[in-house]
């Protein structure tokens, strides 16, 4: 229905007259020229997933708007190869559309889930479709154990990752820390001492925002998550996410009293908004914003929010602003990092779309789609040279570096009552001045 | 909104007693401190819709660094946001004006097929006597009570994998893609707005004058007949007061179109390009400003064109009988 032609439509009947128009002219003249752009050299990668021309997959993401737009563009020439067309939808209100939608029948073919809570539900009622052979084969050579692990249940695959973000970075203006003086901090200790030089030239050094619409709180999810990975390390880590310790374990309490010890600080936040009770109120797109005014000078956010800064804002190591990563405590024990990630899950067995899934999970794809920029993946075939974003490029050293210990986003592994609903409430209600122990307490009594 | 009571006994009586009741409170709504109270309600009540629409004509840093009201010391006007949302090509900006046209299409058949059954059916409520008529009635009556969220699962199993009883299959299931996908918009619709539709007009039907029914059948009409020549035109203004209702309920619905259109360019509304408009975190919310006053300007028409009916529709059924 709607008026403007779509690219997809407009590039599908550029298709069909090319091929009628080529294949007219082989008709007459000589048999050797190949009669359409399917079977052209930069098709010959798509070939084992040929054999389904026409045949449609519907894929259901929480990508909208311009990730959207370079989605369609990154399969772009796998569709024109294959000759499958692959028909992709986001929303917003994905989370909450999506069991409402397999509930109804009217599941879609793949989706990108980026909660493996969410993915483990769909797999435990029966819902999901473990992945093929092939897919399973692709996956287990281009992603680590580390990082499948999420998207196995009892013992089955049900999804290869696609795209990743790494939250454990601490954003900062390169400009300002030159003409300050001020270095890059590698180790927690050089950090807070950095804060302390910053605070006493009179700039609260840190900025942060937990306000996200009805997510509030999650950015303060992270910061939790991110210094227990470093206070405790990633066994604890993993044990607080499964519930194999309580919500409130004392390890637990140290990590959330050392992160108070910044956010919780009226001497290091909250640069360019106010005192402290201004991170509730502070929405996370703006949060890290008066760093391009000088008015604070650190803000911990994931790579993700490289597309948050104004317009004209240059992001990169010379520019305006630029990311370092998130220091360890003890840099003995390896780089622990935090992130997240989508893993694309399927609904349904048919042959084509084990081929859109396979291909997703294939070293073709990870590299098509970081050319066209602002992309990251866990991929070990993605090739650095393609990605082009000095943040990303950062993201990708870091998340192929062997040092590196990943760790998922805590919250997307607990179960949403938890993970979405009383650990957002309570870091609201945490930065607002309760007190730790009543606040750990209370989302504990919520973990049944 | 009238004060006037049930107990009064005779028709002269209370048309004498109307106007003065009318009148008090007339008198006293047009006092110096009435108006006082009803400006500031209505200053109170539409600032934030200025401030957006002030919003909407400022370049994008100036939206996301300082509030609308500095338009006024430091202005800086742009149409770009309209420009954007409205006839950006890529799937990133607005692309309003084709879902326009999606809204439309939704819309229309769903205001006029709850208006079309439920006249029917209040009619057939009001005036025709078949056994169990006042059991319909009131089931039709506590339908309202029912949630439409615990409806959605449901119905898009109803669509999606037909009716099947005892392992029988009953009805088929509807296999609709794209464009199709409005006859599911437009059942989901219809079927939600129905109770409160017959409850509405069977009000109204009901406390028309019977003598008026009772002299058409003896000059031989038939139901068709009465109800196409005497009841329709009689109930006009009701039907106008619920087509509104309906028109801007299903003009701004998100939830059901959500679900039963999807989010495809074919078949989403506006509201559904709406909500995805920020970008996927948030970053692009300037569009919001522009593309909230292009969705309101339908409603407003509608709204302003028919508000006469509006008004009357809704005190017609209250204050005739």
């Amino acid at each position: 229905m709607a008026v403007f032609a779509r690219p997809r439509q407009a590039f599908v009947i550029a298709g069909v007259l090319g091929l009628a128009l080529s294949a007219a002219a082989c008709g007459t003249g000589n048999d050797k020229g190949s009669s359409s752009n399917a079977d052209s050299a930069e098709c010959a990668a798509y070939d084992k997933y040929k054999g389904h021309d026409g045949k449609k997959v519907s894929i259901y993401s929480s990508i909208r708007d311009i990730e959207a737009d370079r989605l369609d563009q990154s399969w772009e020439q796998f569709e024109e190869c294959t000759g499958i067309d692959i028909d992709h939808e986001g929303s917003g209100e994905f989370e909450a559309q999506l069991p409402v939608r397999v509930d109804g029948g009217n599941a879609p073919d793949l989706a990108f889930i980026p909660q493996p809570g969410l993915l483990k539900r769909f797999a435990d009622a029966g819902k999901l479709k473990p992945v093929g052979a092939d897919t399973k084969a692709m996956a287990e050579q281009n992603y680590s154990p580390d990082w499948l692990k999420y998207s196995t249940v009892n013992g089955t695959l049900y999804g290869a990752p696609l795209g990743s973000n790494v939250k454990s970075f601490v954003w900062y203006s390169p400009k300002m820390f030159k003409e300050k003086g001020w270095t890059v901090p590698t180790t927690w200790d050089d950090l807070i001492k950095l804060s302390d030089t910053i605070a006493a030239s009179g700039i609260k050094p840190w900025c942060a925002g937990i306000e996200s619409g009805d997510a509030t709180g999650w950015p303060a999810t992270d910061w939790i998550e991110d210094v227990l990975l470093r206070t405790a390390g990633p066994e604890v880590y993993d044990q607080w996410t499964t519930h194999g310790i309580p919500f409130n374990d004392p390890k637990v309490a140290e990590a959330l009293d050392r992160a108070g010890s910044i956010l919780k600080n009226e001497k290091y936040v909250n640069g360019g908004f106010g005192g402290v009770k201004s991170l509730a109120t502070t929405s996370f797109q703006e949060a890290g914003v008066p760093i391009t005014t000088g008015k604070c000078a650190l803000h911990r956010q994931a790579s993700f929010y490289a597309n948050q800064w104004p317009e004209g804002t240059k992001v990169g190591e010379d520019g305006d602003v630029f990311a370092f990563y998130f220091p360890a405590i003890d840099p003995a024990k390896g780089k622990p990092v935090l992130g997240g990630g989508e893993f694309v899950a399927a609904f349904n067995d048919r042959p084509e779309v084990q081929a859109v899934q396979t291909y997703l999970a294939s070293g073709e794809y990870a590299n098509s789609r970081a050319k066209i920029g602002d992309w990251v993946s866990a991929n070990k075939q993605l090739d650095l040279a393609n990605v082009a974003n000095p943040i990303d490029k950062l993201s990708v050293q870091i998340l192929q570096d062997q040092s590196t210990v990943f760790r998922f986003d805590g919250s997307d592994l607990m179960p949403a009552a938890v993970g979405a609903g009383t650990f957002w409430k309570g870091m609201v209600d945490w930065v607002n001045g309760k007190d730790t122990a009543s606040v750990l307490q209370g989302i504990e009594s919520s973990w049944k | 909104m009238t004060t006037t009571t049930p107990t009064v006994p005779t028709g002269t009586q209370r048309t004498g007693a109307t106007p003065t009741r009318v009148g008090r409170v007339r008198r006293r709504l047009n006092s110096p401190v009435a108006s006082l109270v009803s400006i500031v309600i209505a200053v109170v009540w539409t600032v934030p819709t200025f401030g957006l629409f002030v919003s909407s004509f400022r370049p994008e840093d100036e939206i996301k660094t300082t509030g609308w009201w500095t338009f006024f010391t430091n202005p800086q006007f742009t149409l770009e946001n309209y420009q954007e949302v409205l006839f950006g090509r890529s799937a990133s900006s607005g692309q309003l004006a084709s879902y326009f046209i999606n809204s439309l299409a939704i819309t229309i058949p769903s205001v006029l097929f709850p208006l079309a059954f439920a006249a029917l059916a209040a009619y057939a409520l009001a005036w025709m006597n078949f056994r169990g008529r006042d059991w319909v009635y009131i089931a039709i009556f506590a339908l309202q009570i029912v949630p439409l969220q615990m409806a959605l699962v449901p119905l898009l199993r109803f669509f999606s994998a037909g009716v099947t009883v005892a392992g029988v299959q009953v009805l088929p299931a509807w296999d609709l893609v794209d464009e199709q996908k409005f006859a599911q918009v437009w059942f989901a619709h219809t079927c939600f707005a129905l109770p409160l539709a017959v409850f509405l007009l069977h009000n109204f039907i009901s406390q028309l004058p019977g003598d008026l029914m009772e002299a058409a059948r003896v000059d031989g009409a038939s139901h068709p007949k009465i109800f196409r020549t005497i009841v329709l035109p009689l109930i006009t203004p009701a039907l106008a007061a619920f087509g509104i209702f309906q028109f801007l309920w299903v003009w701004n619905d998100l939830l059901v179109a959500l679900i039963f259109a999807g989010g495809n360019d074919e078949t989403a509304p506006l509201t559904v390009r709406l909500a995805e408009m920020a970008g996927t975190r948030g970053n692009e919310w300037q569009r919001l400003t522009a593309g909230a006053f292009v969705s309101i300007v339908v409603p407003l028409i509608v709204f302003l064109s028919l508000q006469r009916y509006f008004v009357r529709g809704l005190l017609a059924g209250s204050v005739k009988g």
